[in-house]
């Protein structure tokens, strides 16, 4: 058989893979594989700092459902991508990371660019190879792309060392993927299904709790048709934002720390709580004894380990949502005793309750003359982009008021790092995303301290001509934390002031993209407008009111319904 | 309650890290760790106890379970087990001692698998309350040195 180089033959498992773009950063033990991406046919996109190349992989995942790639070298190269790697993994997506690494026989020498990466992202990866012969090349990355994306997602990482990817290798032919020790559960059993669907039936007062999880396998129409067949209301994790389409009004958005006044209600009243793709993180339940204190849960779920880990829960289901959901909604439609008319009105007093409790406390905010209100920003971008754009975010208040203000109708259009909390995610995720659509908006909805952590990425963006939006919120401080500390802390505002940022419209500028300010309200709309006309990165800075809080608040510890409200 | 978990595996570098990373990442405790090879070379079986209610246990066996590496994992403790651990250990034998020490040792069904002028080494085997019976006894005599395997363990076969 004619052999091929190791990096010959990793471009072409790519290609077999599909990919069409990965994100990187070239370094000495990964120069034999940048040769080989100097003529292939997939696109490598350099970024400027290698935190970026993995948030970029990881956001072209979420927003496509495929795997993202992202090609680090060596040592400070890998290093770099760990923050990445870890957003990746507590959100569950797919991305396969590539490194490079010292040859073989210098691993473990201390030599130089050398880390033990395969060490130190252990308990941040799904899974991680050191690929220490090129007989395993090929197997490895296979397996790698394979684990990445079944069962519930998560980042895969091999390191490559210099002299396997320099080796001569025979291809080995694609052969299906068979792991008896990896085989993750799909379909649910079928006897949990009927118990849940009696459970639903018989409930009252039930609340659908939608996660990530449903966005990752693609199960939201079968979640909207169950949802709209029983009339059950819907709230939304941060990840599961899209879920349900979020101008619905079966929809109460948001639930948890920042969530509605409404969804927090619901689920501290219902008597059924159907969690589907979610994890019943501490966001989301706040005290964990008065969390759907009086309810029967349901749990949907891929990962068992989720199941019980934080609420005891009374009819579990290990499988894939969509899996599950579907077999829901066939128990339903199988039923004959159910009449349509029976089930569309049923639960009909629990949602008058819920519109009530939507009409008494809706998300709002008191407006201010011509002082601009970060909230008013999100909104106006909401209807500027018809609800339809990609929005990624940084983390922190501009986040929680893009989750709560952009009403996000479809799934894979919020970007977002829910469980890492990753400030310096929102732009190389925006550049990610715009590779992914080019068409689409993509914008990110950043604070002016967040955006410092990653903005060497514009020049990312300029150089592929990848005319992402950033709209930063700028009020001077670290708002999440200056929030924190004036409700906490006596307002002493410990190092969260930062009226030293850079004039980020004269950044722009430097960048050799387009920089717009707002300093009144009447001037946000046509900024936005201009923003969105302008075939180039845009940076609008938006001045905002400094000490603006975001509302609903449940202080870290407390019952979701003790609720601080604007 | 204590808990012994019996845990199949690839025998594969870095797999017995990503075990123990798990315990120390979660907050779970060992309190012994066993491992070698199957009849399979590429296949260990790992004995673990842990000490924990009935809800860590769950977490412990699901999450060791969610790791790619591992095969199997079986909470034998919810069954009929035989469990052995061995011990070596370097007890004072003087004149005045000597005797006793052989008489301890054969009431445990040990054997001294060293000997010099001043000290036995003894070799017991049994369940962990029985090696620690014969430490208990041996330690006012003089124990000098101890070396514990930790518990292997199998469960059962079905009767019949």
């Amino acid at each position: 058989m004619k052999k091929i180089t190791g990096s010959q033959a990793i471009v072409k498992c790519l290609q077999e893979e599909g990919i069409k773009t990965i994100f990187g950063f070239p370094g000495g033990a990964v120069l034999d594989l940048y040769d080989q991406l100097y003529d292939a046919e997939i696109q490598h996109v350099l970024v400027r700092h290698e935190q970026g190349a993995v948030h970029a992989a990881d956001a072209y995942a979420r927003v496509t459902g495929k795997v993202g790639v992202a090609l680090l070298t060596s040592g400070p190269g890998a290093t770099n991508g760990v923050t990445g790697i870890a957003t990746a993994y507590m959100d569950s997506i797919p991305v396969v990371i590539l490194t490079g690494q010292v040859p073989t026989p210098l691993i473990g020498n201390d030599a130089f660019q050398e880390v033990d990466i395969v060490g130190i992202t252990r308990p941040c990866t799904k899974h991680n190879y050191l690929v220490k012969s090129g007989i395993d090349l090929i197997p490895t990355i296979r397996e790698a792309f394979h684990i990445a994306r079944s069962g519930r997602p998560g980042p895969v990482l091999v390191d490559l060392p210099k002299d396997v990817v320099a080796g001569m290798i025979a291809y080995p032919e694609i052969k299906p993927i068979r792991m008896h020790n990896y085989q993750p559960t799909y379909e649910p059993h079928i006897g949990q299904v009927a118990k849940a669907c009696k459970a639903i039936l018989s409930a009252s007062r039930p609340v659908l709790y939608a996660g990530g999880g449903v966005i990752l396998s693609d199960s939201h129409s079968e979640l909207t048709e169950l949802a709209t067949r029983l009339n059950i209301p819907v709230t939304m994790t941060l990840m599961g934002l899209g879920a349900f389409p979020g101008s619905h009004a079966l929809s109460m958005g948001m639930l948890g720390m920042h969530g509605t006044y409404a969804a927090n209600m619901a689920v501290a009243n219902c008597d059924l709580l159907i969690a589907v793709g979610s994890r019943f993180d501490d966001r989301v339940t706040g005290r964990l004894d008065a969390f759907a204190r009086n309810a029967q849960i349901i749990h949907i779920d891929i990962d068992p380990t989720s199941i019980s880990k934080n609420v005891k829960v009374d009819i579990p289901i290990v499988a894939d949502c969509k899996y599950a959901l579907t077999a829901i909604n066939n128990w339903f439609n199988s039923e004959k005793s159910l009449s349509p008319g029976e089930t569309a009105t049923k639960n009909q007093a629990w949602i008058d309750t819920i519109n009530t409790w939507k009409v008494e406390h809706p998300l709002c905010y008191m407006d201010d003359g011509d002082i601009i209100k970060p909230q008013y920003v999100v909104e106006k971008l909401d209807e500027l982009t018809g609800g339809d754009a990609i929005i990624t975010t940084e983390v922190g208040q501009n986040q929680m008021w893009a989750a709560q203000f952009y009403k996000f109708n479809s799934p894979r259009r919020f970007v977002t790092s829910g469980g890492l909390g990753t400030m310096g995610f929102g732009l190389p995720a925006a550049i990610g995303a715009k590779m992914a659509f080019p068409d689409k908006h993509v914008i990110d909805i950043a604070g002016d301290g967040s955006i410092q952590m990653n903005i060497q990425e514009l020049a990312t963006a300029r150089q592929y001509n990848c005319p992402v939006k950033v709209a930063i919120l700028n009020n001077g401080y670290l708002g999440m934390v200056r929030q924190w500390q004036e409700l906490f802390y006596n307002k002493r505002y410990s190092s969260t002031v930062m009226d030293t940022v850079p004039d980020f419209v004269a950044l722009a500028r430097a960048y050799g993209a387009v920089g717009l300010r707002a300093e009144k309200k009447s001037e946000v709309e046509p900024v936005i407008k201009e923003a969105l006309a302008t075939k180039n990165v845009v940076i609008m800075d938006f001045k905002v009111a400094r000490e603006e809080g975001v509302y609903p608040m449940v202080p870290a510890g407390k019952a979701t319904t003790e609720m601080l409200l604007v | 309650m204590k808990h012994t978990i019996s845990v199949l595996l690839q025998n594969k570098p870095g797999v017995l890290s990503r075990v123990t990373g798990l315990f120390s990442g979660r907050g779970f405790n060992i309190e012994s760790l066993c491992v070698a090879e199957t009849l399979e070379p590429e296949v260990s079986c790992m004995t673990l106890v842990t000490i924990g209610d009935n809800f860590i246990i769950e977490q412990i066996t699901k999450q060791l379970h969610k790791l790619i590496d591992v095969i199997k994992v079986t909470d034998i403790s919810n069954k009929e087990y035989v469990e052995r651990e061995m011990v070596l250990i370097r007890v004072k034998a003087e004149a005045s001692t000597r005797a006793e020490v052989l008489r301890v040792i054969d009431i445990f069904r040990g054997k001294v698998v060293d000997v010099s002028p001043k000290s036995y080494a003894v070799e017991v085997t049994g369940s962990a309350s029985k090696i620690q019976a014969i430490i208990d006894i041996l330690r006012p005599i003089g124990i000098k040195e101890i070396v514990r395997t930790g518990t292997i363990a199998m469960a059962r076969a079905n009767k019949g």
